[in-house]
């Protein structure tokens, strides 16, 4: 696959190696990534089995999510693999069905977020002088503020939103570290031959951006999106449980909410609280490991001191980094 | 200098930026919320109370836009928030009462997980390769990425189901009488135990990488090895040459930590019902008693704004390369 990539690049003949070579180094890194480096597979194959269960999740579960059609807080059994809640569901089926909600939320919002970042990021760091002043101020008033009482704030006043100003909200708070990060990166490309060139050659801002910058910069935009991606799993989910977004969707933080809130954990309902925590913390640690794995592969001098992107310590990391 | 002005500045910006949104966002929002929560309260609440929330939200007032903004600030500056709905008293009251707890509980837990996850960092990259330092980043990778009120819950259902009488709710014993006894300061400990527990798991794991990852490398640096050779006692390498100067990034991330104390463990303190600032912020957004709600998240601003310039300022102190490069 990543062959293909890179041969329809080079057809294009406008510029032989570069970008071009760039983005297929990259998409072989990620490949051998996966296949010799323990963490990114562990990381690959949960997530590989979570995609499994949100494409095909009647294949996988026949039950009807979404009945109460079932006697009232089973035990496991053959039948219900999971029991069933007290509202008589199949936890179970709700189970897999949620896969789907949840993965769409940290995917499309993490993209979207990482796309936000890049515009912001990559036009300050290109545009300069006032742009980057403007810009960075915004992306810096954000990474302070605390995200998580923002998101209620904001989501307060959204009381019948459901799903797409929750995510919406998301990637409007999530974005400013992503930001943060790939302007450095693009500061530091300012200066180098290969953008000198396509400024002589007479290019245009946006071909230079798209053609030239973005591509080069693929594998610290890929580590942007995985611990984007991991931040939205454990918010949205913290957000659902709370109750926010629409609590009669079907996703594993809706369900901790329905577990909440029917006393699971007093009632001892064990599997009700467990199964759909355990699938948040699994999702989570998969594009984790993922990143974990990419940081040592992208930054050789991380392999024997690893050190850990992460979207909780973001601020004062990147103070501490600026600091030595 | 230069740089201390630019900071103060940077401060002063952004909190005339979460200042404004608490101002623009109940104004901006579609289905105009506050009326519906107008709707919600009517006949409940007195003619008094309803009026003063439509001064402070603008709703059927002929004053402009601008006289009601510079209203909103110079009533925020003298610290008056309004009358919280549900709770029946001034917002500051309710603040003032809630604070403490939340001061109590999550101070001491942030600082107790600091001291430890230093600690434990600087023994695991003493002995680099040891058991401590094989087990501890990978768990960590695992652990940051579960939702901490997650972990509450499976305290609550493990303690639940083996300690029946262990408390697992609240900030003490309901109908218990606050008081400097000792009932009840034990009382007190029992409720802050599971809570607490729950913020460590979580929390500590980023204080022992940190530490651990700038401690090996400042093991590497060459003023460490003249200290070995001149065959000084490993525990005063240890601490006194490595891990002093190694703690510069885990010590301004403490008075970053430090800020985001209030905010912090929002979903633990509803998860166990304990009465701190987190608790309040989800009960106003439950009951729309926006007024308290805006006081609270301005409270957690600026307290985390406070402390990024106390880390700022730390550093600045404890770092001499970074008054000169800026």
């Amino acid at each position: 696959m990543q062959i293909s990539a890179g041969a329809g690049q080079a057809a294009d003949g406008s510029q032989p190696g570069g970008p071009a070579r760039a983005s297929e180094r990259t998409a072989g890194r990620v490949w051998r990534a996966v296949r010799t480096n323990k963490k990114a597979a562990a990381g690959a194959i949960i997530l590989a089995i979570f995609a499994i269960m949100a494409l095909f999740p009647g294949q996988i579960a026949h039950d009807n999510p979404r009945a109460f059609a079932y006697g009232r807080s089973l035990g496991p059994s053959l039948h219900h693999l999971l029991g069933t809640n007290a509202l008589g569901q199949d936890l179970f089926a709700q189970t897999i069905w949620g896969a789907r909600e949840t993965l769409i939320i940290a995917l499309a919002s993490g993209a979207a977020s990482t796309i936000l970042s890049m515009i912001m990021g990559i036009a300050a760091a290109y545009l300069g002088g006032l742009w980057d002043h403007g810009l960075n101020l915004i992306t810096d008033i954000l990474l302070v503020i605390p995200t998580f009482p923002l998101l209620i704030v904001i989501l307060a006043y959204l009381p019948h939103g459901g799903l797409v100003p929750l995510m919406a909200v998301l990637v409007i708070t999530g974005y400013s570290y992503g930001a943060r990060q790939l302007r450095a990166e693009a500061l530091s490309l300012r200066g180098r031959d290969f953008l000198e060139a396509a400024r002589v050659r007479g290019e245009r801002k946006p071909y230079i951006i798209f053609v030239e910058i973005i591509p080069s910069m693929t594998s610290l935009i890929m580590a942007v999106f995985l611990g984007t991606a991991v931040y939205n799993v454990i918010a949205a989910a913290s957000l659902q449980f709370i109750g926010f977004g629409d609590p009669s969707s079907l996703s594993w933080g809706t369900m901790l909410y329905w577990a909440q809130n029917g006393e699971a954990l007093q009632t001892g309902q064990y599997l009700w609280a467990i199964a759909p925590g355990l699938c948040i913390a699994l999702l989570g640690a998969a594009f984790a490991l993922l990143n974990y794995a990419f940081d040592e592969i992208g930054n050789p001098a991380l392999q024997r001191v690893a050190a850990r992107r992460s979207r909780y310590t973001a601020p004062w990391r990147i103070r501490a980094k600026r600091a030595s | 200098m230069r740089y201390a002005l630019r900071r103060l500045g940077f401060f002063a910006v952004t909190l005339w930026a979460c200042l404004t949104l608490n101002f623009v966002l109940p104004r901006l929002m579609p289905g105009s919320p506050i009326l519906d929560m107008m709707a919600k309260y009517h006949g409940r609440l007195n003619p008094k109370a309803l009026q003063a929330i439509e001064v402070a939200f603008g709703i059927q007032t002929h004053t402009s836009l601008i006289v009601q903004y510079f209203q909103y600030l110079g009533n925020t500056f003298t610290g008056n928030f309004g009358m919280s709905l549900t709770q029946t008293e001034p917002v500051s009251q309710v603040i003032g009462g809630a604070v403490w707890w939340t001061l109590g509980l999550i101070g001491v837990t942030t600082i107790l997980a600091f001291i430890l996850g230093t600690l434990i960092g600087i023994v695991g990259a003493w002995r680099r390769g040891g058991w401590l330092d094989g087990i501890l980043p990978p768990v960590f990778v695992i652990t940051s990425s579960i939702p901490f009120f997650w972990i509450g819950m499976l305290l609550i259902l493990f303690v639940g189901k083996f300690f029946v009488h262990f408390p697992l709710s609240g900030a003490y014993s309901y109908g218990a009488t606050p008081g400097l006894n000792w009932p009840f300061i034990v009382d007190v400990l029992q409720h802050a135990l599971l809570p607490a527990l729950a913020i460590l798991i979580t929390s500590i794991g980023g204080w022992i990488l940190t530490m651990r990852n700038t401690m090996v490398t400042v093991l590497a640096e060459d003023y460490v090895r003249m200290a070995r050779a001149k065959g000084l006692p490993g525990w005063r390498i240890m601490f006194d040459y490595a891990a002093r100067n190694a703690m510069l990034p885990n010590l301004s991330g403490f008075a970053m930590s430090l800020g985001f104390v209030l905010s912090g463990a929002i979903l633990v303190e509803y998860l166990f019902s304990y009465q701190g600032i987190g608790y309040y912020l989800l009960q106003a957004v439950d009951n729309q008693d926006y007024a308290l709600m805006q006081a609270l998240f301005l409270l957690i601003t600026v307290a985390v704004l406070v402390a990024v310039l106390a880390a700022d300022v730390l550093t600045a102190l404890l770092d001499p390369r970074t008054r000169t490069g800026s």
